[in-house]
């Protein structure tokens, strides 16, 4: 199967996802809800993919047509080169909810390790990855803690950890910080960052914070509601090491400027 | 004197005496026709107070029996008597508590068998749920009665026909509750596993049943009570073979209404018991469950 150039560059046999025409409708008593309509994009390997938008926007949903947890009504999408379905049942990525999810009997280290119970993973190779995991999101020392004994910055590093845990290459992030304070949040961005760098996966992060996408992404996605599509697509020319203060520079205000712009050209305020 | 009126202590201790002033009370309206009919027999008139109070509290049938009456006759059953003749309430609450806890567990796994069925398969839900609710509105007296006398003529005798009535008081909470219980994980903690890729019995065991354990445990305390009362019911039409229902039974045959209030107390001491003893299990796999403390 050969497959075209897509729009933005990204050269597709590299690409781990691509989305060609992609449409979702649900219908609802209400009538029909066009929650993505005509999605096209390439996302290559390594890259870190901000989506932002309104709610309505349908960000949420394409990373849930990514994880094959909502089948798309119109166009094609292949993860990994193949069905959101077969992607899936090759544990190919990891998920990070909007909330921690973490299950409150288990403690942390037995969350971490649910993943891998699951794919059969040994007793001495669970125990290796937990502790590995766990020490990238600094979590060491709080393995025998139960969910409810740590903060809500904490639960949400497990659930990274946890996402992590089985070495999926490609990390998809449903607005995994939306319920923090600002100051975890920033602190939170700085170690995903770092993690990124160290792990060279590919990330899928929605947000519908300016600064947040902006100062995470080497490409940003910006999408409108009514129906849910892409208005626009922002290749960031940050360079790969950013320090926190990198969001006061000229580059970051002109990146941030285009995504507010590209917002309001695609958000209606009519109503 | 605040801390005193807020210790849990001191709640039970004014509802109980609240209860036996009221009890005490209701057995001087209930027994005084009868006494007045004794005394107008007997010509006598003007009897002081105390006499009334000391005969009213000494009937040998009293309609209403008062406390202390009960608690002796209570204390004499279960301390005085030899726990392996049948004047002992003691050998008559093991009759009763064997059939309990056999019929209890065999409502439980039922009860937890069936959930799981409602829950994984959609005919099963929408045909079985029905039938289970159908099953209560059937009054226990009614069905009783027949299920000793089928399972007699087919060689089930003692223990097994009042245990099977009790199951079948006790499964409903479970399966009421454990259906909820099995469906409570949240979406996102389905969609987690689905992620994984995980197969019907991974989700099961590491996400729905702990789940549902919560539910189990509110369930069971429901399920035990009632199976206690089916076993009482298993036992009436089952003639004098023992345990507490027999010795209800008997009672009334012979207006020993003492009789009858003691061993109502011991069915409520042991259904008390039971759901402490519940109570005690929830709490201890609460905290292997890692719940706050």
């Amino acid at each position: 199967m050969t497959m075209p150039e897509a729009d933005n560059g990204v050269d597709i046999s590299t690409a781990v996802v691509e989305a060609r025409g992609l449409g979702l409708t649900f219908e609802t008593n209400d009538g029909p809800v066009h929650a993505l309509s005509d999605v096209n994009l390439s996302i290559g390997k390594g890259e870190f993919v901000s989506f932002i938008g309104p709610s309505g926007c349908g960000k949420t949903t394409f990373l849930r047509v990514i994880a094959d947890l909502e089948q798309p009504t119109a166009g094609a999408i292949t993860v990994n080169g193949t069905t959101p379905d077969k992607a899936r049942k090759d544990r190919s990525y990891g998920y990070v909810f909007q909330a921690p999810a973490l299950y409150p009997w288990r403690t942390i280290e037995r969350n971490v390790a649910l993943p891998l119970e699951i794919m059969g993973h040994s007793k001495a190779q669970q125990k290796e990855r937990i502790a590995r995991t766990l020490e990238l999101v600094n979590l060491s020392g709080f393995e025998k803690k139960y969910p409810w004994q740590l903060s809500g910055g904490m639960q949400q590093r497990a659930s990274i950890a946890r996402a992590l845990a089985f070495d999926a290459d490609l990390l998809l992030m449903d607005e995994p910080f939306g319920a923090l304070d600002e100051i975890v949040r920033d602190h939170l961005n700085e170690q995903l960052l770092q993690l990124w760098e160290k792990t060279n996966k590919t990330i899928c992060f929605v947000t519908h914070s300016i600064p947040e996408a902006v100062y995470l992404s080497t490409k940003i996605v910006v999408m409108s509601p009514r129906p849910g599509r892409v208005t626009d697509v922002i290749d960031s020319t940050l360079p790969r090491e950013r320090p926190l203060d990198i969001r006061e520079t000229p580059e970051f205000l002109e990146i941030a400027a285009r995504v507010r712009d590209g917002l309001r050209a695609g958000h209606s305020y009519e109503e | 004197m605040v801390r005193v009126a807020e210790s849990r202590w001191f709640a039970v201790s004014v509802v109980v005496l609240a209860i036996i002033a009221i009890w005490y009370w209701f057995t001087i309206q209930l027994n005084m026709p009868w006494q007045q009919s004794v005394y107008a027999r007997a010509g006598e008139e003007n009897v002081p107070f105390w006499q009334l109070l000391d005969d009213l509290f000494s009937q040998q049938r009293p309609v209403l029996p008062a406390p202390h009456q009960v608690a002796v006759e209570f204390w004499n059953s279960v301390v005085n008597a030899n726990p392996s003749t049948p004047r002992s309430l003691i050998f008559h609450a093991w009759i009763t508590l064997s059939a309990t806890g056999l019929g209890f567990l065999f409502g439980t796994v039922l009860g937890i068998v069936l959930a799981v069925l409602i829950v994984h398969n959609r005919a099963m839900d929408r045909s079985l749920m029905p039938w289970v609710i159908a099953s209560q509105t059937i009054p226990i007296l009614a069905i009783a009665p027949m299920i000793v006398v089928v399972l007699n003529s087919v060689g089930l005798t003692g223990l097994i026909p009042k245990a099977l009535i009790s199951t079948y008081l006790s499964f409903f909470p479970v399966v009421v509750g454990m259906v909820k219980g099995f469906r409570s994980p949240e979406a996102i903690h389905l969609d987690l596993m689905h992620t994984y890729n995980a197969s019907g019995a991974q989700v099961f065991w590491k996400l729905r049943w702990p789940s549902a354990v919560p539910y189990l445990f509110a369930s069971m305390k429901v399920g035990v009570a009632a199976s206690l009362v089916g076993a009482i019911v298993g036992e009436l039409p089952t003639g004098a073979a023992g345990g507490l229902g027999s010795r209800l039974l008997a009672g009334s045959y012979y207006g020993q209404t003492t009789q009858i209030w003691a061993a109502l107390l011991m069915a409520a001491a042991l259904s008390a018991t039971l759901i402490f003893a519940i109570a005690a299990v929830e709490r201890l796999t609460g905290r292997l469950m890692g719940a706050r403390a």
